[in-house]
């Protein structure tokens, strides 16, 4: 069992032709990849931040300069940072392209995962974000490319879950 | 010193570079001085201003980036000074206004009031240069030493919890972000 590498190399691809340039981060298991990626890549911005709150901020100061950047937190993490995505994002109108582990769902074996993986859906529809969910590989571009500019025509955060029959691969 | 007082004296300073200021007595006292379309006041999203600036002047490497913070917003997110630390900008410069006080919800006061040391945090988080101002004119000359040594610098310096003489601000949020946005982009086009 591990983290799919084809699959991580696939979203990254997809945020490179999405040209992002930065990307705040907060380390997960199912992001190892993503974030390894990102910080071998010489020409990416890899911000690691201490609480996903933070990366809110960094992503709202990195739109404002022109720069287009995304998120990589785990759905606890998105749980964390709820306030500045509503009084931040939400009241600035700062587009967000924000890619979200999906963890304590169908699968899940940790039972600590498991309450942020019951109300993510539910958060994030009461908060009105738009969300897509990576499942095909195949797809994985041209869902990137098309959350991201929803974000830039809305002007609001949008979130991509990133589930475990993508992440993670059953050996 | 007062906070009006200490932004005077380095109104100057700010005038022409990108400046991230928290909410209440700090955003009002700088637009009382003179609001200008390169100034973003952080109304809200407490403690974000420092990330805000960190995202700007990583994104912005040729601008000198200019937080106001003060110890309430900064203690709700002792994080950022880790994170800025590990990045290091050295187009970045961190102030703290501290008032040991809540002041624009009531005056509570903060850790700080009971011996909290923000710059000592800042040391140990590994900011490369953390200076310490009592007066106007130790403010001041911390303020340029910092913006000529082009190294992340947190200035923490204390100031009277004194409230501004009105809070009102005669700019939406939204005219300000849009406004900002396009002077930043401005900028890029004509450096």
């Amino acid at each position: 069992m591990s983290v799919s590498i084809t699959n991580s190399k696939l979203i990254y691809d997809g945020l490179k032709a999405c040209d992002v340039k930065l990307i705040a981060a907060l380390p997960e298991t199912w992001l190892v990849h993503l974030i390894r990626m990102a910080d071998e890549d010489r020409a990416m911005t890899l911000v690691r931040v201490a609480r996903e709150e933070e990366a809110i901020g960094i992503a709202a100061g990195a739109h404002l300069a022109g720069v287009n950047a995304a998120l990589l937190m785990q759905n606890h993490g998105f749980l964390a940072a709820i306030n500045p995505i509503v009084s931040l994002a939400f009241l600035y109108k700062i587009p967000l392209l924000m890619l979200i582990s999906y963890r304590g769902h169908m699968g899940e074996k940790d039972p600590w995962q498991t309450q942020g993986g019951l109300v993510t859906e539910p958060v994030l529809r009461a908060l009105g974000i738009p969300t897509s969910t990576l499942t095909i590989p195949h797809d994985i571009p041209r869902r990137l490319k098309e959350a991201q500019t929803l974000a830039h025509a809305s002007l609001t955060p949008v979130a991509v879950l990133l589930p475990r029959e993508l992440m993670w691969e059953e050996a | 010193m007062r906070t009006s007082e200490a932004l005077r004296a380095i109104y100057p300073e700010l005038e022409r570079r990108i400046i991230v200021t928290i909410m209440g007595a700090t955003a009002s006292e700088l637009y009382a001085l003179g609001h200008r379309p390169n100034f973003f006041y952080l109304e809200h999203s407490m403690g974000l201003a420092s990330s805000m600036g960190l995202g700007i002047a990583l994104a912005l490497p040729a601008e000198q980036v200019i937080v106001l913070d003060g110890d309430g917003s900064l203690l709700m997110n002792l994080g950022t000074l880790s994170t800025m630390a590990r990045y290091k900008p050295g187009n970045l410069l961190h102030i703290v206004l501290d008032n040991e006080s809540l002041l624009s919800v009531g005056g509570f006061p903060t850790a700080t009031a009971t011996g909290t040391d923000l710059a000592g945090v800042a040391r140990a988080s590994g900011t490369p240069r953390v200076l310490e101002a009592r007066t106007v004119a130790d403010f001041k000359l911390a303020v340029s030493e910092a913006l000529a040594s082009h190294t992340l610098t947190t200035i923490v310096t204390k100031v009277e919890a004194v409230a501004p003489s009105s809070y009102h601000m005669d700019l939406t949020l939204l005219e300000n972000r849009f406004q900002f946005w396009r002077c930043l982009r401005e900028r890029r086009r004509a450096p």
